[in-house]
């Protein structure tokens, strides 16, 4: 393309300097997805709108909060909720969308999960994904930080402390990370950074790394079938839409998923407007006071799972302390997510309710996980200890056993 | 042939070049993310120990952790281990956390122990767990002490002492 011909329009200008034409082709309208699938393959664009409502809402937050420990609770209990117009507005959105996309997150997960959209060829774009729920979590905590009220406080205090409890160079290693010996302004400015510049560019980063891994294996379906893209996409072409099994991202599928969105946004504002209380914990308006620890400290409800793992060995079991114990299940339950392409010794890409005996391993997984979410939230005491012991042991049981159980499936069903 | 092992000689002096520039960056990252000295000489609290008034707790600050201090009185009796004897007189020296989740516990004057209001647990004057949920005594803060101060921070033969005998 070394000759340029003049152009006739501004769009032939464009394309001759951008190739917008063979781009649109690319990324929208000959992207093929299959036809054969539902409303939770809406996951992944709701997730880009609400990560796009969240750096927006930030970016008008970032305008008025001040990351200095004597200035941070002021600024956004008073300038911002108060005094900046429609501040209040921006801050609901932010926390409430800060919960509402660990929900989509999560729903994403779990359907990926059950349709086994993890392996044969899609271990990528599982992987991509688990970093982006990783980045996510980080995201979640530095910005939980920042109101600096006393949850806000003690949710830093007690998630540092945890790094305490690596051998050998666990406690210089939270001095470290808090750049002081306990939770303080160098504290506060340093996830003031995470939050607001270096975790949102590699979230970004993630993304494209997640959506492109999604080109070669392709988007998976209902049905869990492989076939032909380069084919059916051939029949769309030649106008033959009724036979082909895929469609267009754009304007079909898209199309589809602005559906679902607006259902969703709709939920969101709702909200975001009428139902904002549940994202404020009332402890969390009381500026962070470090020589007063609140009675009850708890996470976000998405990191509920997760924290009762942690504290769910809460005794000695042979030599071991309970508290090591609950770092090495919590770090398991961290990582194990990861590796679950390889987990799952079973070829059979279906719907989990047409595997014999994975569909129990997901509804047991699911059922636990609730449990864990429910009981990481009240006070550890008495029954409720033994709950979280036994609902630790079998999340940590049933990642163990998917490699037995899936081996045995796959025999069963002939290796199909 | 001549061509081809230039070329890789190039990048492998580059590559060299890379690791070491890469190497230095990630120190000089390291170091930045570091304590810095003012947080690291703050770390050291002094507390003048003459002028304490016997079974009034003293509560003192140190690394953003509460303290306690408490004299005793006559009739009141050292714990060894536990207690350290400066002058003429026994002190309690401890980090003024309940044991079990955190909380602060106070000072009972008339009981001459610590109770935490938060899930009831308490301690002995020495800091001993008596009563409720908390696991183990009070922990004890590294001190050192020098004449009639006590140095928060630094380790000095009382407490090494102490901590020999805990």
């Amino acid at each position: 393309m070394a000759e340029f011909k003049q152009a006739d329009s501004m769009y032939e200008w464009f394309d001759q300097r951008l190739g917008i034409d063979k781009f649109l082709k690319v990324m929208m309208t000959e992207y093929w997805i299959p036809k054969n699938i539902n409303f939770l393959w809406a996951m992944g664009v709701l997730l880009t709108v609400m990560f796009t409502i969240l750096v927006v809402s930030g970016i008008f937050l970032l305008m008025y909060y001040k990351p200095d420990v004597n200035m941070a609770f002021d600024s956004v209990n008073y300038t911002i909720m108060q005094e900046v117009g429609y501040g209040w507005l921006f801050r609901h959105i932010h926390a409430v969308g800060a919960s509402v996309v660990f929900l989509v997150i999560y729903i994403h997960m779990f359907t990926g999960i059950y349709y086994g959209s993890y392996k044969k060829g899609r271990e990528m774009i599982w992987i991509s994904g688990m970093l982006l729920f990783v980045l996510f979590s980080a995201e979640g905590f530095s910005g939980y930080m920042l109101p600096w009220g006393q949850m806000s406080y003690w949710a830093a205090y007690v998630i540092t402390e945890i790094f305490g409890g690596i051998p050998l160079i666990g406690g210089d290693l939270v001095v470290w990370i808090r750049g002081n010996f306990y939770v303080s302004d160098s504290t506060l400015t340093r996830f003031f950074m995470l939050h607001v510049l270096l975790v949102p560019l590699a979230i970004i980063g993630a993304i494209v790394l997640h959506f492109y891994a999604l080109r070669f294996p392709h988007v998976n379906n209902e049905a869990g079938e492989f076939f032909d893209f380069d084919k059916e996409s051939e029949k769309y072409l030649a106008g033959d839409k009724k036979n082909s099994k895929v469609v267009p991202f754009w304007p079909v599928f898209l199309s589809k998923d602005f559906f679902v969105l607006g259902f969703f946004l709709l939920f969101f504002f709702y909200l975001v407007f009428f139902h904002y209380d549940f994202a404020m914990d009332p402890v969390n308006f009381d500026k962070a006071d470090g020589l007063k620890t609140p009675a009850h400290i708890y996470p976000e409800w998405y990191f509920l799972w997760s924290y009762e793992v942690l504290r769910g060995f809460f005794f000695e079991i042979a030599g071991i302390s309970g508290k090591s114990l609950g770092l090495i299940a919590f770090a398991f339950a961290q990582g194990v997510f990861f590796v679950l392409p390889w987990l799952d010794r079973s070829p059979m890409v279906k719907p989990a309710n047409q595997r014999p005996y994975f569909k129990y391993w997901f509804w047991f997984l699911i059922a636990d996980l609730i449990v864990l979410t429910i009981f990481g939230k009240l006070p550890p005491t008495g029954a409720n200890a033994w709950v979280g012991f036994a609902s630790s042991i079998t999340f940590l049981m049933l990642f163990i056993t998917l490699p037995f159980i899936t081996r045995a499936e796959a025999k069963k069903v002939g290796g199909k | 042939m001549m061509n081809e092992s230039r070329r890789g000689f190039v990048g492998k002096a580059f590559g060299a070049v890379a690791a070491v520039g890469g190497v230095a960056s990630l120190l000089a990252m390291k170091k930045t993310w570091d304590p810095l000295p003012s947080v690291m000489s703050a770390g050291f609290t002094t507390v003048d120990l003459s002028g304490l008034e016997a079974n009034k707790l003293e509560i003192a600050v140190w690394r953003g952790k509460p303290i306690f201090i408490l004299k005793y009185t006559e009739d009141m009796k050292p714990v060894e281990g536990r207690t350290v004897k400066v002058g003429d007189h026994y002190y309690s020296v401890m980090i003024g956390l309940c044991t079990h989740l955190g909380c602060i516990p106070a000072y009972r004057n008339d009981e001459k122990d610590f109770k935490c209001a938060c899930h009831g647990g308490a301690f002995t004057s020495a800091g001993v767990n008596s009563f409720g949920p908390p696991p183990r005594p009070l922990d004890l803060p590294p001190f050192k002490i020098d004449g009639t101060t006590l140095v928060l921070g630094e380790e000095g033969p009382e407490y090494k002492a102490m901590m020999a005998k805990a």
